[in-house]
């Protein structure tokens, strides 16, 4: 007795069917199925290359008020937020004895022109002694030589003239001290005057008080801030960007900043200043972005987004920035042709801030390259095209 | 001939396919614990080949960066990139957080690198590549993060722009790629209250706030608000470097370690996954074990069922080898099918699981095998119970 026929094919068909379910799993779902790839064409068109960093608002001028000597804060007349004008009295120190030392120049200035009357009227009497001296000289001079008095007398007499001369002269000299005496006590006044001045902390611009960083009782060292002054106008950003991607950006680009406070919203800006030094140890050039308008109520140290528009390219070769690959020290891309993969060395020019490679040389517009993979393909790889390798929304 | 294993299976053909799509799943379960073990392995493999480095160096006396914590300094590559042979070097952070994602939260390996230096991920499933320096992401698609969310790491909010797969670190965390800067930042600041906090406890330390030296305790404090270290430098060599000689060059002369990538697959595989691996491996053994146990029951079972009939075969005068051959036949028949459907669950649910599941052909074949020499071994218990049969039994003696 044989098997049924049917049952017979059945159980062959069995077979055929276990094999072939072997078969596609060994061969598309474990180690050894081709690996899915999305492919992307060469495009050929404009390129924006953008840089980006970020900084911090800061004000381009800000101004540290302090004394020039150690002393105690008497007064802070303004709090932080003040607009304040050019000369206004922001705060005193206490001027602790420049106040007296003041007076007692005065003082000594008064002393001075009082000596300097004394000194005027002791040249008057001279004055007067010498003319009386140099009468009677002149006198018992012609009397001496009608032979009326002793030779001697006459001489004594003209002793006396020139002494009241010398007297004169003295006179004359003593007041020149006496003037200069009283410049002195003047100039001094002056001085110990513009040191009490130094203790009034003036502004020195129209602006804002960005900081009131001593209370009044405090003793500061000589060169210590009592208040910080800027000049809103003056507002920009401060951004850092790496140096490998600074090598585009020169004043006059046009930016975007884009505040912490206000992320949905971007600033138009241009690069003001790139900075010389540019810092050793973070390896970042510092840049200097200017706002063409200055947001309302932006507070200064606020972190921002600064990007930067370097170049425009009108008509460029590119690809999708995930395509491109080191392998061997070599950038280049993996090209698709009819299942497989061959690795294409590429010289790269620009990459976008959205992802996109400028391709300079190595590839023709039109040529599909492997922009995703599902892993790391190898040369003359078998690939499988799909669509898209993470489904959307999963 | 009369085929006698078919007639008999035929005959009871429900029983027969059930035990064995029952004993396929056990050898899907087996499969797949072996699957599990070389996931475990390969999944280390990948955590090295996936940053593309030649040599990894690390702080000195560590197994960094994944068996032991290491620190580097961040300008330290300055120096590496002097060394003969070296033609790229790149900094690397690794810090395992967690993550929030709406209401729960996803325990991740926080990677900074440098965008085109070593450590960058090799290959995207979708995206693009990190362009700008700062608040972008690549994440592992284990990860759940998807293309253009935002997702929050300590103070700021990163983009995802980019994809990648099966990058995990060695305890199966998905990695997330970000920025070496921003990495560097994280790794340092905690939140801002520890920030604030840490500011009060530096000004209320004299040493620091000396009222005759103004801007100290600035300077202070901003130095604390720095980090400038990094896990591990990834160097790529050049062609015809060799690594042995660079990195004994490194160990004499930078004070670093400095290992190739098979000191790097010594670490992570034979110390690091090692006893996890061991543990998998010894339950895949009591599995098989165990699985070879219970398809010789079936098998012994099945035989045991049919005394009757065998008996009845003998007395109509087949052959001992005409019975052996039946049972046998039997039994690699249920071992086939319970080949065919374990393999085929195994790699249906393979991806369903959490970890990397890597089922290799060579052990699919070898489980054919076992399988099947398993079975012959387990008929053989029953081919001996068959043989004793005494004829008289069917005759109810």
């Amino acid at each position: 007795m044989n098997l049924p026929f049917g049952r017979k094919t059945a159980l062959i068909a069995a077979g055929i069917g276990a094999v072939l379910l072997l078969g596609w799993l060994g061969t598309s779902q474990g180690p050894l199925a081709p690996a899915k790839v999305t492919l992307a064409k060469v495009e050929q068109g404009p390129l924006l290359a953008s840089t980006f960093g970020i900084g911090t608002v800061e004000a381009r001028r800000s101004y540290a008020l302090g004394p020039t000597l150690a002393s105690r804060v008497a007064r802070v007349l303004v709090d932080q937020g003040d607009a304040v004008r050019a000369g206004q009295l922001l705060a005193e120190l206490d001027p602790v004895d420049l106040e007296e030392r003041v007076a007692s120049g005065r003082f000594a200035a008064e002393r001075a022109a009082s000596a300097i009357s004394a000194a005027e009227a002791q040249l008057g009497e001279a004055h007067s002694r010498a003319q009386l001296a140099d009468g009677s000289a002149r006198r018992y001079a012609e009397l001496r030589a009608r032979g009326f008095v002793s030779q001697e007398a006459a001489d004594a007499k003209q002793h006396e003239a020139n002494a009241a001369k010398a007297a004169v002269d003295a006179a004359t000299a003593q007041l020149a001290v006496s003037r200069r005496d009283r410049e002195r006590a003047l100039a001094d006044v002056a001085g110990v005057g513009k040191l009490r001045a130094q203790a009034r902390l003036l502004s020195p611009i129209d602006g804002v008080v960005s900081a009131r960083l001593v209370e009044p009782g405090t003793t500061v060292v000589a060169g210590q801030a009592v208040l910080q002054v800027i000049d809103p106008a003056s507002l920009w950003v401060k951004a850092r960007i790496d140096q490998g991607q600074a090598g585009g950006v020169r004043p006059g680009q046009p930016a975007e900043i884009v505040l912490r406070s206000d992320p949905k919203r971007a600033y138009r800006g241009q690069v003001e200043r790139v900075d010389w030094v540019s810092d050793a140890v973070t390896e970042e050039r510092i840049v200097n972005v200017g706002f063409l308008a200055r947001p309302e109520g932006i507070s200064v140290g606020e972190l921002v987004e600064a990007t930067i528009r370097t170049a425009e390219l009108s008509n460029a070769r590119s690809v999708p920035a995930a395509a491109v690959k080191r392998l061997d020290r070599q950038d280049g891309v993996w090209q698709y042709s009819a299942g497989r993969v061959a690795f294409r060395p590429v010289k790269l020019g620009i990459t976008t801030l959205d992802g996109r490679s400028q391709i300079v040389e190595g590839l023709d517009a039109g040529d599909e390259v492997v922009v995703h993979s599902e892993q790391a393909l190898k040369p003359d790889a078998r690939v499988r095209v799909v669509p898209a390798i993470v489904r959307a929304g999963s | 001939m009369i085929n006698l294993a078919g007639r008999d299976i035929l005959h009871g053909w429900g029983k027969f396919v059930f035990t064995g799509v029952g004993l396929g799943l056990l050898v899907g379960l087996t499969l797949s614990m072996a699957g599990i073990y070389r996931g475990l392995v390969d999944d280390g493999r990948v955590l090295l080949q996936n940053g593309g480095a030649d040599l990894w160096v690390v702080q000195r006396d560590t197994l960094g960066p994944y068996a032991e914590p290491s620190s580097v300094r961040d300008d330290a590559y300055r120096a590496l990139l002097g060394v003969r042979g070296v033609a790229e070097a790149g900094n690397v952070t690794y810090l395992t957080m967690q993550i929030q994602r709406e209401r729960d939260d996803v325990r991740v390996m926080l990677v900074g690198f440098e965008p085109g230096h070593p450590g960058e991920p090799g290959y995207l499933v979708a995206g693009r590549p990190i362009t700008r320096s700062h608040y972008e992401a690549i994440a592992d698609v284990r990860t759940g993060f998807r293309l253009d969310e935002r997702i929050r790491i300590r103070r700021h909010e990163y983009t995802v722009v980019g994809l990648t797969r099966r990058m995990v670190s060695s305890g199966g965390d998905p990695m997330v790629f970000v920025p070496l800067k921003d990495a560097q930042e994280v790794q340092f600041l905690k939140d801002n209250d520890a920030l604030v906090n840490e500011r009060a406890r530096t000004a209320a330390n004299p040493a620091f706030n000396r009222p005759a030296v103004p801007g100290l305790l600035e300077a202070v404090q901003a130095s604390q608000a720095s980090s400038h270290s990094v896990n591990v430098v990834m160097l790529r060599l050049a062609p015809d470097a060799d690594q042995a000689a660079v990195a004994r060059e490194i160990r004499r002369w930078k004070h670093l370690e400095a290992y190739t990538p098979a000191d790097m697959d010594d670490i992570l595989v034979a110390k690091l996954i090692a006893t996890s691996a061991k543990q998998i491996f010894m339950f895949l053994v009591i599995l098989a074990v165990v699985s070879a146990a219970i398809v010789a029951f079936i098998i012994y079972t099945m035989t045991l069922n049919k005394v009757r009939e065998i008996a009845v075969l003998k007395l109509i005068g087949a052959r001992n080898r005409t019975i052996a051959g039946m049972i046998l036949q039997q039994a690699l028949g249920l071992g086939a099918i319970g080949f065919i459907v374990g393999k085929t669950v195994a790699t249906l649910w393979a991806p369903i699981f959490p970890k990397y599941v890597l089922l290799l052909p060579g052990d699919a074949m070898l489980g054919a095998v076992l399988v099947l020499v398993i079975c012959a071994f387990a008929s053989i218990v029953a081919i001996r119970a068959a043989l004793r049969v005494d004829p008289a039994t069917a005759i109810g003696g």
